[in-house]
């Protein structure tokens, strides 16, 4: 794997609009081709060398491309966008849509990242050591479908809108996660190791949350079923067991009406 | 204005009759004129082994108004990834299948359409109708206000009071600005406001207590009664179910003993939309079946009717239709957002997005539907290509259409890779279909046959001199054989020049002008009817939220360069 290696220089005094930051993007360039990519300061386009310093020339595949990011990119948004395969490591935060639409690859935040990251993630694994934004692995604005596949991992906390529409795939936060978590969740799983103040789960119709702290107020749509013993990221327990969003339609298979499943640890 | 000689290239022109001729066609002052009335400094434009045909004409399309704007508010999704760059003279732009209005204009010209029809006019809302058809660049537009469920219509036909229906069309078709006689699942939206429906012709509509069939055949005579450049335009009841065949089937049968009677040179006294939503058969999706044949037998040989396909692309879109009852039995089924507006005494509307998958059987048989309808049509003049954009697909996807039409080849690759090809096939007659449409039938049903249904054959559709100049060039060669069907969608999908009224708006597949966009609508006189007058007073003081000196749209602001063709009816 090759390793190119961009690092912020010229910090843009408004956002910069990088979704070229992406080893599909990357591949097969030189670092003197990919300095050439265009970026958007506000409405003025420009290059991705004005910003950033590059070293390494990028892999023949997006597969063989791995992107480490440094310096402040607090200001940029769209790393990842889009990313099918490689690696990509920012070593600070980053802004909005990291990850974005990502199908596959492995991206790192060492810090945090902005909201809208992961949107209508497909595959892939996506790490974040500081902490989400709001609509994490979430649907586009107006869509129907969120995360449908891949692997989140959110070690600090989480925001808002966390896995709206979420349809596949699995989402670790080991901090808390604020309101509306997994609105309109369609299948895919959600743990939360830290506490999830309210609306969790409204409107859901299939798939998984599991939550291990508390839950201040429990949507009124969601009925207790039982307690049970599971086995989750490790830990053994027990949790409640509930069953939602039972003002919603809900699909039946085999006979049986398909349920969303809310997991509260006891 | 600027002199223009197209040179060399195969003309195709159902107007005259020509059929692939290598000829010239000369423009002068906006308008076609014999090569002989050109001056030496005309500009030369080289269409050596290039098609030429007139401007299309699209006549069912849902472009313009509140519930395509609804649509592009609901659906920011549809714009994600979509936008266009300011690009020359061309303003930025957003969306799929519901674009803005400058990228509708765009997009049109680019596929060397000239003229277009908003196929559902809210009458209250014609204000902003027409400030989205304003702008809306280079295409001339009319629209059709929709009188199938309006409280005057049906209270008028319901006493047998075609002179009085007309009086009120005349009225509200000059208040508005407005094209033609647009009927939408007649009775059945009204039906709606008490949470029913009209699925047959014989229904009655409550309180109203009229049948859709008594709202056609009163239409009818009021859109004849008046001369009216295009006929009684009508989306049937029942559309988009299982079996609804036999409801279309009967409304066709409405127009039996009834004959065009305008000055325009229109044949038919009625147009049915988007036949391919109404040729449904089976009992319920798991039996769904094509009724195409059964729909062709009858249009094919009933002279006085027109039809437009509605052709299914296999895209995401976005559904939205004046049948409000409809879209709500649609969200049931798919699920996904629903909007829904009363329009007070006049009609509905509701918009939910769609995805024609070619992995869900249905879908696939709804597009070979389309396709086979056009392909059974013994008459390319009666039968036009529309999507019911956006309601089977994008207007954008036209060319895909044509590819599909004009090659066997390619739609039996499609046909036989979809997922559930053997259910697929054995559900319509596609597959035993061996026609290619012709580049001279293309013409016809793009240009001269809606051209000729909308009573603009003097105008549009055609190259004869004295028309105006709408032509299209497109880099494609009918001399050599076709390699690849995808040249066809290539070709089609970017002109290689266009003229709107003499106007060059697109060279090698840009925009080099927004020409000189028209708004077209009829201007009919009637005798004085102090009743008609009296009642539309009286509805909008008890009724109405509005005031009448608000309701019309006229003046500078709504319709800047107009284009009235005017209907005498005072002499009946």
């Amino acid at each position: 794997m090759e390793t190119v290696t961009i690092t912020m220089k010229n910090p843009p005094a408004l956002y910069l609009e990088a979704e070229h930051i992406c080893p599909d993007e990357f591949a097969g360039k030189t670092a003197a081709q990919i300095a050439e990519l265009h970026v958007y300061e506000g409405n003025t386009k420009s290059t991705l060398g004005k910003y950033f310093e590059i070293s390494g020339d990028a892999g023949a595949t997006a597969e063989d491309t791995k992107i480490v990011v440094r310096g402040d990119v607090k200001k940029v948004k769209y790393i990842g966008m889009k990313m099918s395969a490689g690696e990509v490591v920012v070593e600070g935060s980053t802004d909005l849509y990291a990850g974005a639409w990502m199908s596959g690859g492995r991206m790192l935040v060492k810090g945090d990242i902005q909201a809208f990251a992961a949107t209508a993630m497909k595959g892939g694994e996506l790490v974040i050591e500081g902490n989400a934004g709001n609509y994490l692995g979430a649907a586009y604005r107006g869509d129907w479908r969120g995360m449908s596949g891949g692997k989140i991992l959110v070690k600090g906390n989480a925001g808002s809108d966390v896995g709206m529409y979420m349809t596949g795939g699995e989402m670790v936060i080991n901090g808390n996660v604020d309101v509306h978590l997994a609105t309109h969740a369609e299948g895919g799983k959600i743990i939360v190791k830290g506490n999830a103040p309210s609306k969790v789960a409204g409107q859901m119709v299939e798939g998984e949350v599991i939550i291990f702290g508390t839950i201040d107020v429990m949507m009124p749509g969601f009925k207790y079923v039982d307690d049970v013993d599971l086995e989750v990221e490790g830990t053994t327990a027990k949790f409640a067991h509930y069953i939602g969003d039972t003002g919603e339609r809900h699909k039946k298979r085999k006979g049986q009406m398909v349920y969303g499943n809310l997991y509260q640890k006891i | 204005m600027a002199e223009y000689i197209i040179k060399n290239g195969f003309v195709f022109d159902p107007v005259q009759g020509i059929k692939g001729d290598k000829s010239d066609v000369a423009i002068k002052d906006g308008k076609i004129v014999k090569d002989s009335e050109i001056s030496k400094s005309a500009k030369v434009i080289d269409a050596a082994g290039k098609t030429v045909m007139a401007g299309a004409v699209e006549i069912h399309a849902h472009i313009a108004g509140p519930k395509v704007n609804l649509g592009r508010i609901y659906r920011p999704e549809d714009k994600l990834f979509t936008c266009t760059a300011t690009k020359g003279m061309e303003r930025t732009g957003s969306g799929n299948s519901i674009p803005s209005t400058f990228k509708t204009g765009y997009e049109y010209a680019k596929m060397g359409y000239t003229t277009a029809m908003e196929a559902a006019m809210p009458p209250l809302f014609s204000r902003h109708v027409h400030e989205e058809i304003r702008d809306t660049p280079i295409i001339d537009e009319g629209a059709f206000p929709v009188f199938g469920n309006n409280w005057f219509v049906m209270e008028y036909l319901k006493n047998n009071e075609v002179e009085n229906t007309a009086a009120y069309i005349a009225w509200l078709l000059r208040a508005t600005k407005g094209y033609a006689v647009k009927v939408v699942n007649p009775g059945g939206t009204e039906a709606w406001g008490w949470g029913l429906n009209c699925l047959s012709i014989h229904d009655p509509v409550p309180y109203f207590d009229i049948t859709p069939a008594e709202i056609v055949k009163g239409l009818i005579e009021a859109n004849e009664y008046l001369g009216l450049p295009h006929s009684m335009h009508i989306h049937p009841n029942n559309l988009g179910n299982p079996g609804c065949y036999q409801t279309t089937l009967d409304t066709l049968n409405l127009a039996d003993g009834f004959k065009a009677k305008n000055k325009f040179g229109r044949e038919q006294v009625m147009h049915i939309t988007h036949m391919q939503f109404h040729s449904y058969g089976g009992e319920n999706w798991g039996n769904f079946e094509s009724k195409a044949t059964e729909i062709m037998n009858y249009v094919n040989s009933h002279k006085n009717l027109t039809m437009d396909t509605g052709n299914v692309t296999l895209d995401e879109t976005t559904t939205m239709t004046a049948d409000g009852p409809f879209e709500h039995h649609l969200t049931g089924l798919n699920h996904l957002k629903w909007a829904n507006c009363d329009v007070e005494l006049e009609t509905a509307a509701g918009v939910v997005p769609y995805i024609y998958s070619p992995d869900i059987k249905v879908c696939a048989i709804q597009w070979s539907i389309g396709l086979e309808l056009a392909l059974l049509a013994k008459d390319p003049m009666r039968c036009f290509i529309t999507t019911d954009h956006p309601n089977a697909g994008p207007f954008t996807r036209y060319p895909r259409v044509f590819k599909w039409l004009m090659s066997q080849k390619a739609r039996d690759e499609r046909l036989n890779t979809f997922k559930n090809a053997d259910k697929v096939i054995g559900a319509s007659t596609l597959s035993s279909l061996d026609r290619e449409i012709t580049l001279y039938e293309l013409a016809q049903m793009t240009r001269a046959g809606p051209a000729k249904s909308l009573g603009l054959v003097s105008m549009c559709g055609g190259l004869k001199p004295g028309m105006d100049a709408d032509v299209a060039v497109y880099d494609f060669n009918p001399d050599k054989p076709l390699a690849n069907p995808e040249m066809i969608e290539t070709a089609f999908s970017r002109a290689a020049y266009v003229f709107k009224s003499g106007v060059q708006v697109v060279t090698h597949g840009d925009i080099v002008s927004t020409g000189n966009k028209r708004t077209l609508w009829v201007d009919a006189k009637v005798k004085d009817n102090p009743q008609v007058m009296r009642d539309i007073r009286e509805k909008f003081l008890k009724y109405y939220s509005v005031t009448q000196a608000n309701y019309e749209a006229l003046g500078h602001h709504f319709i800047p360069n107009p284009y009235a063709l005017e209907v005498d009816a005072t002499q009946v």
